[in-house]
């Protein structure tokens, strides 16, 4: 029952009095050390608040999010996140806005010669070494979700938390970039809770889809466990019957049985 | 809807680095080739580029030169008829050829060279201006920080600022029983204003997403405040240094003209007593051209410091 990552009864309402809009009622998740979680749901219904609330940056109305047994209430380096819009800091280049996360997450436990060290190391792995003292805007938008992938990674968090990341880039580079994440999170094995409203993205990269009902007062609709083995082709999986079968799961979700509330006013 | 995938699949291999290598191809050359006549180094064996050079000489240099020139020449024309009672660009070079060629002279007293006369204004906005920068941002900070302060302070702020520069004169003449304390305190009212204001804009305009990353890395109040805040209020701020160098430049003639001394507000004031209209007429190109510079020190600065933080 006790699982790393518990998502308990979850309630968030925003506002107060005749102005309050609940957004989440009763989402409960638990999450093994290890998985890779997709939450997918239309827009609004709540799925980047969950993400918010794990990440500490919202607080639950009712019910808590229990990391590693403790209990979340604030912000902190063991639960990294990875923002749509990537977030470095335009005025520090690539490599010091991975040093910025590093030196502060391990100033009392790594020397200066190992941050120095695990922040190449970490740029390295996403493929970015060659522009370490290039500035964000020097970089295109895949190069900078990469060095957003990258900053998290470096806190060697418990969880990585993506909130669409992928979303704001052309689809070749998001391709290529769910490949990486991929081949990454295989190696370290890190927990991750990511968003996003692709279907292919969630198939191709989870363990488990979580199917977000419509908000208001959105919740979880459905779980759906993928069960492919990994480490999965991208090629592959276009033929692949189980994975198409999936893939319908999921659209049948959205398409079905909840329907984008603006597609159906209009 | 698999055909979607499916095309990704197809061209994943090709356009792998695809991005990146457009990218980093792109960004050199964007940033080295705008001024072309401004090129350091051995100029390549292109013959189209002094062609170009002299293309750009002609649309950049050209127009002020021959602006100048021909606003020169209106003047001279309004000014040569008889009994004209302003003196010509001819003339007023001529009356005050002495004070041109000798800007570093002193002979005691007020009759110094022109230089230190600029100097000594200079070294009044120096003071006035560094007080008001280090208030500026302070107050900025407070008010851009903490909704109470705003509250409290933003009326306050509004209403004063309005006050002309000269204005506070006499009632600083009064509290510092001196004048040089007097015309510093002139500059320093008068350049607080926009840096406050400025200031505190860009620090209510810190997008959340840097809120949200310090809060993630979990920074404390001063690192947040070095590593997040002033960077990314640089660029407001700077606005408002720049703006503030200005009015203390206008303010600190007006205020050198009542409070004498050594000082180009003075020297001003001296020359129209004496009716020395030509010193007056080099006095007023001395103060624009100070003017002009200071306002380009600052933005130079500002562009340095903030380099990279407007973009996302």
């Amino acid at each position: 029952m006790t699982s790393y990552l518990s998502i308990e009864h979850v309630h968030k309402t925003f506002g107060e009095g005749p102005t309050a809009s609940e957004v989440l009622r009763d989402v409960d998740l638990h999450v093994d050390r290890g998985e890779f979680i997709s939450i997918i749901g239309h827009s609004g219904c709540g799925k980047s608040t969950v993400l918010n609330i794990v990440a500490g940056l919202l607080e639950t109305s009712t019910g808590a999010v229990i990391l590693d047994g403790k209990e979340v209430s604030k912000p902190g380096p063991d639960r990294s996140v990875v923002f749509q819009n990537h977030s470095l800091l335009p005025w520090l280049t690539v490599r010091d806005n991975v040093a910025l996360a590093v030196d502060k997450t391990f100033k009392g436990t790594k020397s200066a010669a190992e941050r120095r060290e695990w922040i190449l190391q970490t740029l390295d792995m996403v493929g970015m070494s060659h522009a370490l003292d290039k500035r964000p805007d020097e970089i295109s938008g895949g190069m900078k979700q990469r060095v957003g992938i990258a900053r998290a990674l470096a806190m060697e968090p418990k969880v990585l938390l993506m909130d669409e990341p992928f979303g704001a880039l052309d689809a070749l580079t998001r391709a290529h970039l769910q490949d990486e994440v991929m081949r990454i999170q295989s190696e370290l094995g890190n927990t991750v809770l990511m968003v996003t409203h692709d279907v292919d993205e969630a198939v191709l990269l989870s363990n488990r889809i979580v199917m977000m009902t419509n908000g208001p007062a959105a919740t979880i609709g459905e779980i759906l466990e993928i069960d492919l083995p990994k480490p999965r082709e991208r090629l592959a999986m276009a033929d692949n019957a189980d994975y198409n079968h999936y893939r319908a799961e999921v659209l049948r979700f959205l398409h079905e049985r909840h329907k984008n509330p603006e597609s159906e006013a209009a | 809807m698999m055909s979607a995938i499916l095309d990704r699949n197809m061209t994943f291999g090709a356009g792998r680095e695809r991005p990146a290598a457009a990218e980093t191809s792109t960004a050199p050359v964007a940033r080295s080739a705008p001024p072309p006549a401004r090129s350091g180094g051995a100029p390549p064996p292109d013959p189209g580029l002094w062609g170009r050079r002299m293309r750009h000489a002609a649309t950049v240099v050209l127009p002020p030169v021959i602006v100048t020139a021909i606003f020169l020449f209106l003047w001279e024309m309004m000014t040569s008829s008889q009994g004209a009672v302003l003196p010509g660009p001819s003339q007023v070079i001529s009356d005050t050829w002495e004070l041109i060629v000798n800007p570093f002279y002193d002979y005691g007293g007020n009759d110094v060279g022109m230089a230190w006369q600029l100097l000594a204004s200079l070294e009044r906005v120096a003071y006035g201006y560094a007080l008001a920068v280090v208030a500026g941002i302070g107050l900025g900070v407070l008010v851009g920080q903490s909704t109470w302060a705003m509250r409290g302070l933003d009326p306050l702020f509004q209403v004063l600022r309005t006050v002309p520069p000269l204005a506070w004169l006499p009632i600083s003449l009064a509290a510092f029983q001196a004048s040089n304390p007097s015309a510093i305190f002139v500059i320093f009212i008068t350049a607080i204003w926009p840096i406050i204001i400025n200031t505190s804009v860009g620090i209510r305009n810190i997008s959340q997403d840097y809120v949200n990353v310090a809060r993630v890395l979990r920074l404390n109040g001063f690192e947040y405040f070095t590593k997040i805040m002033l960077p990314a209020a640089a660029p407001y701020v700077f606005s408002g240094l720049r703006i503030g160098i200005g009015l203390a430049w206008l303010a600190i003639v007006a205020a050198e003209m009542l409070i004498g001394g050594v000082g180009i507000g003075f020297f001003i004031w001296d020359a129209w007593n004496a009716s020395m209209l030509s010193d007056i007429v080099l006095a007023l190109v001395y103060v624009g051209l100070v003017g002009f510079f200071l306002d380009r020190l600052v933005a130079i600065v500002g562009n340095w410091v903030t380099r990279g933080t407007q973009a996302g």
